[in-house]
């Protein structure tokens, strides 16, 4: 099987080996193609986002203006914070320069003369090889103002890095524009959507880093090549980032539609200890997550997964084995987002904590039969009532855990189940009796 | 203490200033080169920041408390950053973290009496398929256990 995004090549994010291999043959062919074709190629592939979404890449280029005196802007998303997903940072590191094509390709087709790849502040490491990729490029014509003369072209466009400074949220997109004009990372609410209202009030188009770098390989190859590989509805590669209870955890890049327990036993070396599993995230930490009994035949892509009520995300897949306990890893989970929620919403900001309070509660022996039921009726209350995805993403590992494991959690709640109204008052303002009537 | 930027840094922001159509646009970059200098954010530090970028002071602020890598305190000249969600956890990141802590005798956000360790419980730090993890600082020390912890910690004391 062909790899794209990152082959197999020794040295590859050397430039020099990079343009050995057809690198940047890719820019010059679609300078040569109209902005329309380019955007239509796209298309036409079904190449879709890779950060979460799933949403077409070509149709969101698609949505750009096209009469416009407003400069347009392209980010690249590289915030990568999603717990369980660590799949961008091997292409900063292994194939940056596929990566300075896309974006070539991607700013040419929607009109951007500036694009900011914003890169996770904890990325040091990788913003700076790939810092290192982008001096290359910008040394050797591939990028500035040089490009004309290299390409023989009328276009250029500059690539600036952004550097995030350890907030989850910047990686939703407007969040992530917000952090780069030097505000607190605030989701915005849409409408108006980036490709009207971006960057500084102007088009933008957010992508995340390893869809822009399958472009290159569009171009050249054609669309309907890539439309043939894996899964006909979520064609190409995906960069499957399996961690937790595995023998070989790691990234690989396999076609879309990889069965699970293919990806687990025959990939990822199957579960450490050969113990069974009990539950899998499968696509970073905010996505629903399955029983271990559940994954039998279970495909890894968009409508698959859509299918058994989950989703992809970031095709980062977390194992954990039959000793795991869930509840803490729940209460982490909870954790994490209590930490991350940005605190514009009310629903998200206190709902993050109550779960997290509820949770530990469990954790520690503490709870009661009624948590579960609270724990499920929080997370509804925040679920489509916040800006941005913060909410699901807090709410779904909530919810979808505590109803597929109802057993093992009912397993972990105390006994003897004590009645307690907290508020008498409130409990009763919705029923007939006047409230000089409730007594002590 | 009053805080100016060094004629290199300022050198290094004018550079800054140029990738960007706003001056605000910048105070990521220079919050990030300021903290170089300094060690951690003072106030001092922000208002020097605001100055330099034509915001107010407590606008500045607003970004520094919004994003956990901008020190609002003096950190140990070895800042140590312990992964702990799921994907480290599950392959014992709590047990690396706890002898971290016994180790050092420090709580999260501690820093030890002699200033060179400090420690934070961090979020997932992408390290997910290399876990458990520690970052030092700007480095990252993967597929951990308390073993490789100690000489870690030993490698730095020394080199101190």
């Amino acid at each position: 099987m062909e790899k794209i995004v990152l082959p197999d090549i020794n040295d590859l994010h050397q430039i020099s080996v990079y343009e050995q291999n057809g690198g940047y043959t890719a820019a010059r062919k679609a300078f040569g193609q109209k902005p329309d074709e380019i955007i239509d190629t796209v298309k036409k592939s079904g190449l879709r986002g890779r950060g979460g979404a799933a949403f077409s890449a070509g149709l969101k280029w698609s949505f750009m203006p096209k009469a416009t005196n407003k400069p347009k802007y392209l980010c690249i998303n590289g915030d990568e914070s999603e717990p369980g997903s660590f799949k961008d940072r091997q292409i900063f590191e292994y194939n940056p320069h596929q990566l300075i094509e896309g974006i070539l390709i991607a700013s040419y087709a929607i009109g951007a003369k500036v694009t900011y790849v914003y890169i996770r502040g904890e990325y040091h490491k990788w913003i700076k090889l790939f810092e290192k990729a982008l001096s290359d490029a910008y040394e050797q014509g591939y990028a500035g103002e040089k490009m004309k003369e290299k390409f023989g072209t009328e276009f250029s466009c500059e690539i600036y890095v952004h550097k995030g400074a350890g907030a989850y949220i910047c990686g939703e997109e407007s969040a992530l524009m917000n952090s780069i004009e030097g505000k607190r990372g605030y989701p915005r609410v849409k409408p108006p959507f980036p490709a009207q209202n971006g960057l500084w009030g102007c088009p933008t188009t957010i992508n995340n880093v390893e869809t822009i770098t399958n472009v290159p390989a569009i171009i050249n190859k054609g669309w309907e090549w890539f439309s043939q590989i894996g899964e006909p509805k979520h064609p190409g590669t995906l960069l499957y980032g399996i961690s937790g209870h595995v023998n070989k955890p790691g990234v690989y890049e396999l076609p879309s539609g990889m069965l699970l327990t293919d990806l687990i036993y025959n990939y990822a070396g199957g579960v450490s200890g050969n113990k069974k599993i009990l539950c899998i995230i499968p696509g970073g930490s905010s996505m629903p997550p399955l029983r271990g009994d559940q994954i039998d035949g279970v495909k890894m892509d968009a409508e698959s997964l859509k299918a058994v009520g989950t989703s992809i995300g970031t095709a980062g897949v977390m194992v954990m084995d039959e000793d795991t306990d869930l509840v803490k890893v729940l209460a982490r989970i909870a954790k994490f987002y209590y930490h991350e929620s940005c605190g514009q919403c009310t629903p998200c900001r206190e709902g993050t904590g109550w779960m997290l309070k509820i949770l530990n509660r469990l954790a520690a022996g503490e709870g009661s039969i009624h948590d579960l039921d609270l724990l499920v009726s929080v997370a509804s209350n925040i679920e489509g009532n916040t800006i941005c995805a913060l909410g699901e993403a807090a709410a779904w590992p909530v919810r979808h855990m505590v109803t597929r494991f109802r057993d093992y959690f009912e397993q972990r709640v105390k006994k003897e189940v004590t009645l307690q109204v907290a508020n008498k008052v409130h409990s009763m303002r919705h029923t007939a009796f006047p409230l000089t009537e409730i007594k002590e | 203490m009053e805080f100016k930027f060094t004629e290199e840094n300022l050198t290094k922001i004018e550079g800054i200033l140029k990738k960007y159509p706003e001056k605000k646009a910048a105070v990521m970059p220079v919050l990030y080169i300021a903290q170089e200098q300094n060690g951690w954010i003072s106030q001092e530090v922000m208002k020097e920041v605001a100055a330099l970028l034509d915001m107010h002071s407590d606008e500045v602020l607003g970004v520094v408390t919004f994003y956990t890598m901008y020190h609002q305190k003096p950190m140990g000249k070895y800042h140590l950053q312990v992964c702990t969600n799921v994907s480290c956890m599950l392959r014992g990141a709590y047990s690396i973290y706890n002898h971290v802590k016994d180790k050092l005798k420090i709580e999260n956000g501690g820093i030890t009496e002699d200033a060179v360790f400090s420690l934070e419980e961090v979020e997932c730090m992408g390290s997910c398929g290399t876990a458990p993890m520690i970052a030092v600082n700007e480095d990252f020390f993967e597929n951990l256990d308390e073993q490789k912890v100690d000489q870690i910690i030993e490698s730095f004391k020394d080199r101190n």
